[in-house]
């Protein structure tokens, strides 16, 4: 495990900024935010293709100021290993890693919650049997990371950390506690909405991701500079999770749908054309 | 080449991966895809930098390449390593001066004449989604000609792909986000 430590978006040294960040107020970001989502639109509206990821260049988010390349990415057709991607299975992760409410002597504090879903690709393909790795805050928005030195409680039976395989239809499911949102340091008063961070592989490694699920209806979303850096409000509501009656157990949990699409594989349409010759 | 086809459904967007990923995706020996004592192992290491040339301590990266005949693995183990099985895979985060180390071989070319390269991908508090690039052995040099990625890329940008060989053997890779020579970075077809 990383015992790594630097000043910055932790509390741990609170007077210190990151040299990227000011001491902007939330009023200013949000005004920043506003105009370049309204730059956007008029974009679209002009004819410009819909965003579907974040920008990486998004100047509300301060951290993202000396962290992103300025020159565009450069298209490649990719080769043979990057139409293949890492094997993961039963030996990797053993099937409780699943529940995140299990991992202590103790029940976590919380409102035990079910994540469920499916991961797909982007032909709407099951990604099945791959690995798929959570991690996220407890009920009163603390990380176990040492960096997270926010005055909130840690929970002696809750780490936070889970990980599953992807069934045969691409399925999986997390049981653990409703995290809340967090405060940080990218200006002053800047609260996260509450969300479970997602790691994903599929069938090629050019599918890799790293992603957040956030919860239905959070107040935060309008405020929030990484969530709202994806410009485009259709691909933001792709990382909200939907509530779902039917997932939700009798006196046990509520619970949530959340399918996750990954880009398309190459494989298949590369060694079809590579048959063709 | 042909048209990649559409696709049917739009992907989910990625986000960054925050600063506090540090006890949940590293994992042990996850930056030796080979033992130190095996016979072939090099060491793979360098720094991260930001634009203004700061080191960045707070990245992660995954690898993920052939074996040392160009096979592509295909067996699990990825994460839970049994210290034999050649899995492919590599995950570090950088340390506190933003320095990485894998312990691999160096992959063989998968198909003949091709220049081998090994995929990365890389993360970090402040990047707001994944980047992909390539880093290439430097020796094969009719090869890296050929290579039609090398081939597209002017020669300055082209240089940042290619590792150096130091004395001991190992490759050293340094990965700029921005700024001069900033890395090249990647995208694939079918993205959206």
């Amino acid at each position: 495990m990383s015992t790594q430590t630097a000043p910055d978006e932790s509390f741990e040294n609170a007077h210190v900024l990151d040299p990227a960040a000011s001491t902007a107020s939330q009023e200013d970001i949000s005004t920043e935010i506003r105009d370049i989502h309204e730059a956007y639109r008029q974009q679209v509206l002009a004819g410009a293709k819909e965003e579907t990821q974040p920008r990486v260049d998004f100047a509300p988010y301060r951290s993202s100021l000396l962290r992103h390349p300025t020159k565009n990415l450069h298209h490649t057709d990719p080769e043979t290993i990057e139409l293949h991607s890492p094997a993961f299975g039963q030996r990797d992760v053993h099937i409780l890693e699943s529940d995140l409410t299990i991992q202590h002597n103790g029940e976590p504090i919380g409102e035990r919650i079910v994540v469920a879903g499916r991961v797909l690709d982007g032909d709407g393909r099951p990604v099945a049997g791959q690995l798929i790795e959570v991690w996220q805050a407890n009920a009163a928005g603390r990380y176990v990371h040492k960096r997270d030195q926010h005055p909130a409680p840690i929970d002696p039976n809750f780490t936070g950390v889970g990980r599953a395989i992807t069934g045969p239809n691409g399925e999986y499911s997390f049981t653990t506690i409703k995290p809340a949102p967090y405060p940080w340091k990218n200006h002053h008063n800047a609260w996260r909405p509450a969300h479970i961070h997602f790691s994903l592989f599929g069938t090629d490694f050019t599918q890799r991701m790293i992603t957040q699920m956030y919860f239905p209806g959070d107040p935060l979303f309008a405020l929030d500079p990484i969530y709202q850096a994806i410009t485009d409000q259709k691909a933001r509501d792709r990382l909200v999770a939907t509530y779902d009656h039917s997932i939700t157990s009798h006196e046990w949990a509520t619970g949530y749908n959340w399918d996750i699409v990954l880009t398309g594989s190459n494989r298949t349409w590369m060694e079809d054309e590579e048959g063709d010759h | 080449m042909a048209q990649a086809p559409e696709l049917k459904l739009v992907p989910t967007p990625g986000q960054t991966i925050g600063p506090f990923y540090g006890y949940a995706l590293p994992f042990e020996k996850g930056n030796e895809l080979v033992n130190q004592a095996h016979p072939a192992a090099v060491r793979l290491h360098g720094v991260v930098y930001d634009g203004n040339g700061e080191v960045i301590p707070d990245s992660m990266l995954e690898i993920w390449q052939a074996d040392e005949h160009g096979n592509v693995a295909s067996a699990d183990g990825s994460l839970v390593r049994d210290g034999y099985t050649f899995t492919g895979f590599g995950r570090v985060p950088v340390d506190n001066v933003g320095h990485y180390t894998f312990t691999t071989v160096n992959p063989g070319p998968t198909e003949e004449g091709k220049a081998p390269f090994i995929m990365l991908t890389v993360f970090a508090r402040g990047l707001l989604n994944r980047l992909f690039t390539r880093i290439y052995l430097p020796e094969d040099t009719e090869a890296l000609a050929n290579d039609p990625l090398l081939a597209s890329l002017p020669e300055d940008r082209r240089k940042t792909l290619i590792a150096a060989r130091e004395e001991d053997g190992s490759l050293r890779f340094d990965i700029r986000l921005q700024g001069e020579d900033e890395t090249v970075f990647l995208s694939y077809p079918r993205e959206s």
